[in-house]
């Protein structure tokens, strides 16, 4: 179950006598602040960090009036939401661009933090913006590092300048000369790649100064794991006495680590973090969202950005037709069909699935195929009206039918109608007004409430 | 009902019926499937990606070769005094100085109250022992504090340490061999925590004891992989099978581990490309990896997964879904020479007993050194 669930289940327990009375007391809040904490450092938030958070929060919770909208612990949770997103700061994915081109980048990090991937990611995407870019190859430490730079380069079009092959291994003077080759080709960005290395590393952190003073970057970017844990501050806190940072990007969020990383660094280094890296390939770089990080931190799944997609792409009209069958409890195959092509719309269903809070972790580790999906497609399609409405008809010679048609086999066809059967009984169940068991998470969410966050 | 909540439910509804309807499905298929898919060698993830492109890399001259050679030269030339292995203490000495008067507050204070306790607490998460854990070994250090009457916090320490080592004592580390033919030891993880490099220093190892080795470099999907263990190939004296860029992994490792028997070597190392545990498709690829080299018997002695000594909580999730998948026998702790604790080992073999069998630290071939329990935990603090 996600985070946020067993968190709201626990503030639940110690907030039931607290209803009858409208404000939160000292105590209230400091129960509610334990288990704060213990969310904080599961999602390794720096232990000083959480701290400094649960100080603020306390100050702000005490004596708050309890909104009629609002349950408690809806509330303490809307309010820790809100803190973090304060201080995971604004949204900009904007870097600062020089007044007298080429504006320059410079990435920084640890080993295997993501800083070349990154470095290929932001030159694609300041292409697509119509911006001259040359990657700049200064990681002449890890073997091939420059190779996988070229590599990159030549996947998004955009040259590499790096040191010949045959001449000295010098990043400093790869540095010194990118700036003349930049000027030579008229580009207006370089991205410089440098060498990952431990901030205790005194010699390669000297290195890393060199390199700074000869291009003089306008953007000194930290990049960060998003799995990375207590160490977090130090990075950040040595790197930028190092060299200055002036932003942050994190890597690697398409995994399910909570992401504590991006609240310590920010708290720390009081840099924006501008960008996120979310997949594999280079196209999988977005600008940073703190309310998305915030939602993520406390294991509140990724609502804001499925209400966001479901708005956008969401058909009145389709909307209005499948509340009226719920409402009749005839939710039927036919609607599920037009339901499932709406929310196709929204994107892969796999990713979709990830933003929803409350589903069973069973089926979270599904990666879901579109291919698999098409599948189900088919053999709806297969069917016949008066089966889709009333799948009951359906016996083994419709079974065969409806495969052979699909192309699948009969056991899939099984499989789907048995499926669908739970699902419109929880259906039934939910719109009936009856016990809400498996969108409990859901349904105990104001999501209203907590867009006002933003 | 609200447009917004009524989408969302028709959507969890949708996505229920769809998630399920997959995995009954991918559950009904049969083994004979599974293996005609494994030998059909097709990646799962080539559909999904844009093509990637097949440069002749394995022509490209890169930056780091010509330093390779000098590289192996250098390596040659020193004296076999220096290929004497360091010691974790040894190693982490200077960088953790700084670090010893951690619990000078705890035992400033000169008695045993819930302030130590709390203070202890923190040390341990911010070594990134993780929450869970930390409770665990306080409450038996607790116990014992008890039992004794202590009110000495110098004492309340050792305690803390004997526990430590106790969870971390009894595990076999040896890295195992097979019976006969090459041993395969695979090597998974996710992105960036240093596989390739880790490889490199088992090779080494493995070359100086006199062992011949081969690579397999069936990273094929990150760009300049094989060029990376190539590298390391020349420079530690091991033999590497490799495809191009985008190559299916599961014919490297089929090739490499022929290439094994035929030529007699003794250890085939598995580099493999770096994913991360939530993506289910990348994890099956893995598993049909495996298959390839179970399907000589007793082959496979080892499926290390590398873990960066700074991540966090998430390592103990990142050891769990690796062990459901391939199974893996024990961690290579890597960058332990930082000041990043690696704390996160101690949670994953208290909670899976899945133990360190090697540690990294430093960028050289030689930066390898066996995993110490004691050492370990002095440096924790």
């Amino acid at each position: 179950m996600l985070m946020f669930d067993a968190l709201s289940e626990r503030f639940d327990g110690i907030f039931t006598r607290l209803r009858s009375r409208g404000k939160l007391t000292e105590a209230d809040v400091d129960a509610v602040a334990r288990e704060i904490r213990l969310a904080l450092l599961e999602a390794d938030v720096n232990v000083k960090v959480v701290k400094a958070m649960i100080a603020r929060l306390k100050e702000r919770a005490n004596g708050a009036e309890v909104q009629k909208s609002l349950s408690p612990a809806q509330q303490v949770i809307k309010v820790v939401h809100e803190e973090l997103i304060t201080t995971l700061g604004g949204t900009s994915g904007k870097l600062t661009m020089s007044s007298k081109p080429p504006t320059v980048v410079m990435m920084c990090g640890l080993q295997g933090a993501g800083k070349t991937t990154a470095a290929g990611k932001l030159a694609r995407q300041l292409k697509s913006q119509g911006l001259q870019v040359l990657l700049v190859a200064a990681d002449l430490q890890r073997p091939a590092a420059v190779e996988q730079l070229r590599v990159l380069g030549r996947r998004v079009d955009v040259p590499v300048w790096s040191a010949p092959d045959d001449g000295p291994q010098d990043a400093v003077e790869v540095a010194r000369t990118a700036l003349d080759e930049a000027a030579r080709l008229g580009r207006n960005v370089v991205i410089v790649d440098t060498a990952g290395r431990l901030q205790i590393d005194t010699e390669l952190m000297l290195e890393l100064k060199q390199v700074r003073d000869a291009v003089n970057p306008t953007n000194t970017l930290l990049v960060v794991d998003a799995m990375t844990g207590q160490e977090a501050v130090n990075v950040a806190t040595a790197f930028d006495d190092a060299v200055g940072l002036d932003g942050v990007v994190l890597t690697k969020i398409d995994g399910d680590a909570r992401g504590g990383a991006a609240l310590s660094v920010k708290e720390v280094v009081g840099k924006p973090i501008l960008f996120v890296g979310t997949g594999e390939k280079l196209e999988d770089f977005e600008a940073f969202h703190p309310d998305r990080m915030a939602s993520r931190i406390l294991g509140m799944g990724d609502v804001l950005t499925l209400i966001e997609k479901a708005e956008a792409t969401f058909d009145a009209d389709v909307a209005q037709r499948a509340q009226e069958s719920l409402s009749t409890g005839q939710f039927t195959l036919e609607d599920f069909l037009e339901q499932m092509r709406q929310v196709r719309k929204m994107g892969p269903i796999g990713n979709i699935m990830k933003m929803l809070p409350g589903m069973p972790k069973e089926l979270k580790g599904a990666d879901l195929d579109e291919g698999e999906i098409d599948r189900v497609e088919a053999i709806i399609c297969s069917m016949t009206a008066a089966e889709r409405r009333d799948p009951t008809l359906i016996n083994g010679s419709r079974r065969v039918r409806i495969a052979k048609g699909s192309g699948t086999s009969t056991s899939e066809v099984n499989a789907l109608l048995k499926q669908f059967k739970q699902v419109q009984q929880m259906m039934k169940a939910l719109t009936g007004g009856g016990k809400r068991p498996k969108l409990r998470g859901l349904s105990g969410l104001d999501l209203s409430q907590l867009q006002a966050g933003e | 009902m609200e447009p917004v909540i009524l989408v969302i439910i028709l959507a969890v509804a949708v996505v229920m019926t769809v998630s399920a309807f997959v995995l009954t499905r991918r559950s009904g298929k049969s083994d004979l499937e599974i293996e005609r898919d494994a030998t059909k060698l097709a990646p799962p993830r080539a559909p999904k990606q844009p093509p990637r492109p097949s440069p002749t890399t394995k022509t490209a001259p890169t930056a780091a070769e010509p330093e390779a050679i000098p590289g192996v030269e250098e390596l040659e030339a020193e004296p076999p005094t220096e290929r004497t292995k360091p010691r974790l203490r040894d190693r982490l000495g200077k960088t953790r100085a700084a670090f010893t008067g951690a619990f000078s507050v705890v035992t400033g204070r000169g008695k045993v109250d819930d302030e130590t306790w709390d203070e202890l607490e923190e040390a341990l998460i911010m070594a990134d022992v993780g929450v869970p854990t930390t409770t665990k070994v306080i409450d038996a250090v607790r116990q014992r504090a008890q039992a004794e009457k202590v009110n000495d916090p110098e004492r309340v320490i050792e305690l803390l340490r004997e526990v430590l080592v106790q969870l971390l004592a009894g595990s076999d580390r040896d890295l195992r061999r097979a019976a006969s033919g090459p041993s395969v030891w695979m090597f998974v993880g996710v992105n960036g925590v240093g596989k390739t490099t880790s490889i490199a220093k088992l090779a080494q190892r493995e070359v100086d004891a006199g062992h011949r080795v081969v690579l397999a470099a069936a990273d094929t999907f990150r760009a300049a992989a094989a060029e990376q263990l190539a590298t390391w190939a020349e420079r530690t004296g091991s033999e590497i099978v490799r495809g191009q860029d985008g190559a299916d992994p599961g014919s490297i490792v089929f090739d490499a581990m022929s290439a094994a028997s035929t030529r007699g070597a003794d250890v085939v190392l598995v580099d493999t490309a770096g994913r991360l545990h939530n993506k289910v498709n990348l994890m099956e690829e893995l598993k049909k990896l495996r298959r390839i080299v179970d399907r000589t018997e007793g082959a496979l002695c080892e499926v290390l997964l590398v873990v960066d000594a700074s991540t966090g909580q998430n390592g103990l999730t990142q050891a769990r879904q690796f062990a459901e998948t391939v199974d893996i026998t024990g961690i290579v702790l890597t960058k332990l020479d930082g000041t990043a604790k690696g704390g996160i080992v101690l949670a994953i073999q208290s909670e899976l007993d899945i133990p360190v069998k090697a540690v990294g630290v430093g960028e050289t071939a030689d930066d390898l050194i066996p995993f110490d329990p004691e050492d370990f935990i002095a440096a924790l603090f």
